[in-house]
């Protein structure tokens, strides 16, 4: 697929760049680091190192150097900015990436329809799009650009997406129905209709995403808050621990620096983690819309990597489009060729995909055929069946098994035995049989099978692997639909299903406990996505729908869900990980600072040098520096996320521990060590 | 092999071995299943008439707090006033004395939280009138305590979704008439046929191989051993402890001890299986937990055994290992095995002196009371270790891609909350007591006080920081086994340790408690591929990571200023 928002992939881009150095500075404000409480005492302690420098410089003697104290003060001072810098870019990004859906849209002329009066016909002026308000109506034909997002009240179109999704194909958007939904930015290529505003300028799920991402609206998640407590509680534990130090050291005779336990306390708190939380979640939602999805709160990509049930659509997700005529099959004594002509005759008007896919197969020139003075019979509901009558009297007839057998026997012409039985050797093996007659004799049958999408099995192999339910709802009848679930690989399916159906399945899955996201475009599906956790709405869809659901993706593409929920996983993954792997590092921390505390009164603390790191300066010094600049290290991981891999729970963990755990705890030996060799050379 | 180490293996084996019928037969006890001990139901029944209590009455989280909050608050005052007035009460043979208003307080708190810190000796601090009816009483009930708090916990843990964590009148009455009564009645024969004194007479009096003439203390004792190691009391009835000829005569009653402090423990473990019907949890915990007093023991038993580099500078031979502060009927590998097993349980007996342990060992049993969840106390065990698993639930639960659930519920920030406020409190009180104590003995050793700071330790320095870290880590573990060389019996000690008793004993319990009160409710969560197995090896790892990562981070610089800086200044 061609898609111009997955360009911009590169994690850095300069321009980017500029812009997160400039908030880093502007996120100093105390009352935005407050929102961080980790953080915030690093700010406090960045202007208690201010105050000390300060204080040495009036002459104090006890403290150290004022170069030493200042390097401390200057080095806290960039952890702080490495930490804002990473939200920032984490913000850049999303905001980067909304924009450029965006600009699109902006300023486009629109043309507005003005009601004078029922007498009169309607004035349509050109305004800017900027002007429309919800409720009102525009005019589009081919070649204009749609200004504003809306609903077809009038009329069909072919439009372009590309502009949205990056799929160059035009579709097809009319008035009713579950396609009526309209994307401003989008382009108009056939035809003319009429559109609804549907939403307030500033109001459309773009800019509330966007709002999202740069923070204005940015609400903490419920695991997010709950991680923060976690860390909050670390924090504290360390406050303690620096806090005692005092008259520790005040027993042991052993004057410790102002700068020393501002060292040791920054160090050991989970700054790691703690500087990276937020980056985390907004990567989390930036991701998302990478993939075409727009979220309308972080929670919701929170829930995804949750999911326990996902209810698949089977046209377009797990089969591709509609059903395809496979076979023919003509009774005895009926000649191929003969048969092939007749089912082609009954499919001429039909313009449903399966009467195309008939035609296609018997590879007949539609146009061959003199129809004039022909009729043709639609479907309907009632009778079953479709065909055409022919001027010298034939009638043709394709249809569901039992309603052409009906005609058949009605007419006192007997079924034959051999099309019955290909009958249902065809849908037991998932097809769909269309039988059809001439003047009331059955001629033959006609098999339709799903195609099922390439490497779709492997998907839900995944999935599975992930311990998430697949269920495929389908208006197939149960024999059908059983036979295509099991060549899928779903692990349930729901037969002949109506709208109400897939609500029922919902609330009693979510009885269960489970959570469970589902898709859908109709208003129909309206209520089932909003009692859905997860509801993505395609953007083809309607307006009810979108707002129904959490999700709404560019693309309507249905395999999305399975997207979705990796992105979900990876979210959670990347915290836990980071925590372990913050927590993790102190260990190193300690064997570097407090040896270098204690030594000059307690020689023998030498032995818990391990590193062997240069002097007590240096190893404070190297401490915090490595504290530093992990934060920016990590930083890609924070972006991209720690990637999922579907090996089951119990070895994830084992990966994981081992990778971020064990990682954690050797990486800032090295590190530390590294930089104390650096350092050395100048103290 | 060496007999020694024989004796120890020997002796835990057959403690597992022990613990493990006795943990089927507890979760039948609880499970209201047939038992050999339903001949006792009338006795409930009146026990249950009497304190008018309806033991199939539903509680929930909050009312099963209460009413243990409510029936302990009772006994402290009871406790006090009985020890306040001793002097005047009868059973009082030898004419013992009244306790100080501040010891009284220490002592009443000590025994209730079933940390039975000792700063008296019982020969001469006690009348029998109290060893029995305060302090045997409360080993008793505090145990009971203990147990019946895990015991909501497993309610908790046992229904998909419930409000109800079991009735704690109930549950209590059934710890002490099925489960420490019974084993108490065995155990006590046990000691009195092996020489504990079980009589109600004064001092007796024996002429010594020189000659003198010494009084011996005795009393109603054996029955009290029984209960200080059954519940993990360890208060001794003597000053010297299990140390003491007459509470701990032979290495065969040595042995009745070790394993009758673990057993209730270890079969609480079991117990948890059978009821909650997840075998394998119980199992990996109990393997977790095993590890981790290998950990503790292993090393201790090989310096003990291996004896003092100090002692061995100055040229001196030391075969049978590190003697001092120890009993030659026991030895060394046999004390070290103990001092780690009654740190670890918060039992706090102890038969050598651990002011004496190698400087390693020393810390080897500060490691055990600061995690406080190999096994742990009796039944309060299970509800320390329960909060590093919700910590290690919440990390590892991200870590696999979900947010946490346990057992189907989901972990959220309330119950984090909780937890962090339990593994926080520990970390305050410790070193928080520490540290005020450091400061008077630095800052105010010559304080106008019956003892002055400044006279408090017998051994400045390293160890005596070790000493007074080492008893406000035994306070706050409700263990009670002491560092001795500190003078603890003034005001100062009296009262901190009183309060961290009290604050150490009774919030780790109500935090566990509300944990598993708020997850009970909420709705449960079947599992699937993508869910954490919490009773899967992987997760009793990350438990054990998280226990080890935490004690070490929180205690790195008292430990390094204590026993390290000893060991490496040796």
């Amino acid at each position: 697929m061609s898609n111009q928002n997955k360009k911009s992939s590169k994690l850095f881009e300069s321009a980017l760049v500029s812009s997160a150095l400039k908030q880093s500075f502007v996120k100093l404000k105390p009352g935005i680091m407050l929102k961080n409480p980790v953080m915030f005492t690093v700010y406090i302690g960045t202007i208690i190192m201010i105050a000390v420098c300060a204080w040495i410089a009036t002459g104090e003697a006890s403290q150290g150097s004022l170069a030493y104290n200042i390097t401390i003060t200057a080095i806290l001072l960039v952890t702080l900015l490495f930490t804002n810098f990473a939200e920032a870019i984490a913000e850049a990004r999303g905001k980067a990436q909304a924009d450029s859906l965006r600009k699109t849209r902006e300023d486009t002329p629109a043309k507005k329809i003005s009601i004078v009066g029922e007498m009169y016909v309607n004035e349509v002026n050109v305004v800017p799009s900027s002007q429309l308000r919800k409720g009102d109506l525009f005019l589009c034909e081919a070649g204009d650009t749609i200004p504003m997002d809306g609903e077809i009240v009038e009329g069909i179109a072919t439009i372009d997406e590309s502009a949205i999704t990056g799929e160059s194909a035009p579709v097809i958007r009319e008035s009713g129905g579950d396609k009526s939904s309209v994307t401003g930015g989008t382009k108009v290529l056939s035809d003319k209709i009429k559109v609804r505003v549907t939403t307030e300028p500033g109001e459309s799920f773009l800019d509330k995403m966007i709002a999202l991402v740069e923070g204005a609206s940015r609400q903490k998640t419920p695991n997010e808050i709950a991680l923060t407590i976690l860390l909050a509680s670390f924090t504290i534990i360390f406050l303690i621990v620096v806090v005692t130090l005092k008259p520790f050291a005040d027993y042991a005779n052993t004057p410790i620096t102002i700068a020393a336990f501002v060292s040791l306390y920054v160090c050991l708190i989970p700054t790691t983690i703690g500087g990276l939380l937020s980056a985390i979640g907004i990567a989390g939602m930036d991701r998302a819309l990478r993939a075409n999805v727009i979220t309308k709160s972080g929670k919701a990509v929170e829930t995804a990597g949750d999911l326990d049930t996902l209810l698949l659509d089977k046209t377009g997700t797990i089969t591709i489009g509609n059903r395809k005529a496979t076979n023919f099959y003509p009774a005895n004594g009926v000649d191929a060729t003969t048969f092939t002509e007749a089912c082609a005759l009954s499919s001429l008007a039909d313009q449903t995909p399966e009467g195309k896919s008939i035609i296609e197969l018997a590879k007949i020139d539609a146009n061959g055929f003199n129809t004039t003075g022909a009729k043709f019979i639609e479907f309907t509901a009632e009778t079953r069946n479709s065909g055409i009558d022919l001027p010298d009297g034939t009638k043709i007839r394709k249809g569901a098994f039992d309603a052409i057998r009906n005609m058949v026997t009605k007419a006192g012409n007997v079924f034959p035995a051999e099309t019955e039985s290909q009958v249902k050797m065809i849908s037991s093996n998932g097809g769909t049989p269309l039988v059809v007659c001439k003047n009331n004799t059955a001629m033959g049958v006609i098999e339709l099978q799903d195609i099922i999408k390439p490497g779709i099995q492997e998907r839900f192999e995944r999935l599975r692997k992930m311990g998430v339910k697949t269920v495929m709802v389908t208006g197939d009848n149960p024999l059908t639909a059983k036979f295509i679930a099991d060549k899928a690989g779903v692990d349930d399916f729901i037969a002949e299903a109506k709208p109400e159906d897939k609500m029922n399945y919902i609330k009693q899955e979510q009885q269960g406990g489970k959570l469970v996201a589902m898709m859908g475009d109709g208003t129909n599906d309206a209520p089932a996505l909003a009692q859905a956790d997860v509801g993505v709405a395609m953007n083809s869809g309607t307006a009810a729908a979108k707002e129904a659901g959490n999700m709404v993706d560019l693309d309507n593409d249905p395999t999305k869900l399975i997207e979705i929920v990796e992105i979900g996983k990876q979210l959670l993954m990347t915290r836990g990980t980071l925590t372990t792997f913050s927590i993790a590092n102190d260990v190193a921390k300690y064997f570097a600072i407090v040896p270098a505390l204690f030594i000059a009164s307690i020689p023998a603390l030498q032995a818990l040098n391990i590193m062997q790191l240069h002097s007590p300066e240096s190893a404070i010094l190297s401490a915090v520096i490595f504290n530093a600049i992990i934060i920016p290290m990590l930083i890609p991981l924070a972006l991209k996320g720690v990637a999922y891999k579907p090996i089951g729970a119990s070895a994830l963990l084992r990966r994981n521990l081992f990778i971020y755990g064990l990682g954690g705890v050797i990486v800032p030996f090295i590190g530390i060590k590294l930089i104390d060799l650096v350092v050395a050379l100048f103290v | 092999m060496n007999t020694e180490l024989t004796g120890v293996i020997v002796t835990f084996l057959l403690t597992v071995l022990l613990a493990y019928p006795l943990g089927i037969y507890i979760a039948k006890v609880f499970a209201g299943k047939k038992t050999f001990t339903n001949f006792l139901n009338p006795v409930e029944r009146l026990i249950y008439r009497i304190g008018g209590i309806d033991p199939n009455k539903r509680m929930n989280w909050k009312e099963f707090v209460k009413a243990m909050l409510a029936i302990n608050m009772l006994w402290l005052f009871y406790a006090f006033f009985l020890l306040l007035n001793q002097g005047h009460l009868p059973l009082n043979p030898d004419g013992n004395p009244n306790m100080t208003p501040d010891l009284s307080f220490n002592t009443a708190i000590s025994f209730l939280v079933n940390c039975n810190l000792q700063h008296y000796s019982g020969e001469s601090g006690l009348t029998y009138l109290t060893q029995l009816f305060v302090i045997t009483f409360l080993q008793f009930v505090s145990a009971a305590t203990g147990i019946a708090a895990a015991v909501a916990l497993f309610n908790g843990l046992k229904n998909k979704t419930t409000d109800n964590l079991g009735n704690f009148w109930g549950i209590f009455t059934k710890s002490i008439t099925r489960i420490l009564l019974p084993l108490c009645i065995i155990m006590a024969v046990i000691l009195a046929f092996n020489g504990s004194p079980a009589s109600f007479d004064g001092k007796d009096s024996i002429v010594t191989l020189q000659g003198d003439t010494v009084g011996v203390s005795r009393g109603p004792a054996a029955g009290m051993i029984a209960i200080k190691h059954l519940g993990t009391n360890g208060g001794g009835w003597f000053g010297a402890n299990s140390a003491h000829p007459l509470e701990n005569p032979n290495y065969f009653t040595g042995m009745v001890e070790l394993i009758a402090q673990m057993i209730i423990p270890i079969a609480m473990l079991f117990a948890l299986g059978f009821y909650i019907k997840r075998k394998k949890l119980a199992y990996v915990i109990f393997g977790i937990m095993t590890v981790g007093m290998l950990f503790l023991i292993m090393p201790t038993m090989h310096w003990e055994m291996q004896g003092s580099s100090a002692i061995e500078k100055l040229g001196i031979m030391q075969a049978t290992g590190a003697m001092e502060g120890k009993e030659v009927r026991f030895g060394p590998a046999a004390s070290g095995y103990w001092s780690i097993v009654t740190t670890i349980i918060s039992t706090g007996s102890v038969n050598s002196m651990h002011d004496s342990s190698m400087p390693l060992s020393g810390m080897m049993q500060m490691l055990g009371m600061l995690i406080n969840a190999f096994y742990g106390g009796c039944g309060v065990g299970i509800l320390n270790y329960f909060i590093y698993i919700i910590i290690a639930v919440f990390i590892g639960g991200l870590m696999v891609g979900r947010t946490p659930e346990f057992l189907g519920h989901k972990v959220e920030a309330r119950e984090v909350k909780i937890a962090a406020l339990v593994t926080l409190l520990s970390a305050f009180l410790i070193k928080g007591g520490t540290a005020l104590a450091a400061y008077y003995f630095v800052k105010h050793g010559n304080a106008d006080w019956a003892v002055q700071p400044a006279n408090w330790l017998n051994n400045p320095g390293n160890h005596g920081f070790s000493e007074m870290f080492y008893e406000f880590t035994s306070s706050n573990a409700n263990n009670g086994s002491g560092f001795e060389g500190l003078g603890d019996n003034n005001i100062f000690w009296n009262v901190t340790t009183g309060f961290v008793l009290l604050l150490g004993r009774f919030l780790p319990i109500i935090g566990p408690i509300a944990i598993i009160g708020l997850l009970a409710k909420k709705k449960y969560i079947p599992e699937t591929a993508g869910t954490l197995k919490v009773d899967s090896l992987t997760f009793g790892m990350l438990t054990f990571a998280i226990i080890i990562i935490i004690t070490a981070l929180s205690y790195f610089p008292p430990l390094v200023l204590g026993p390290i800086a000893e060991f490496l200044g040796m």
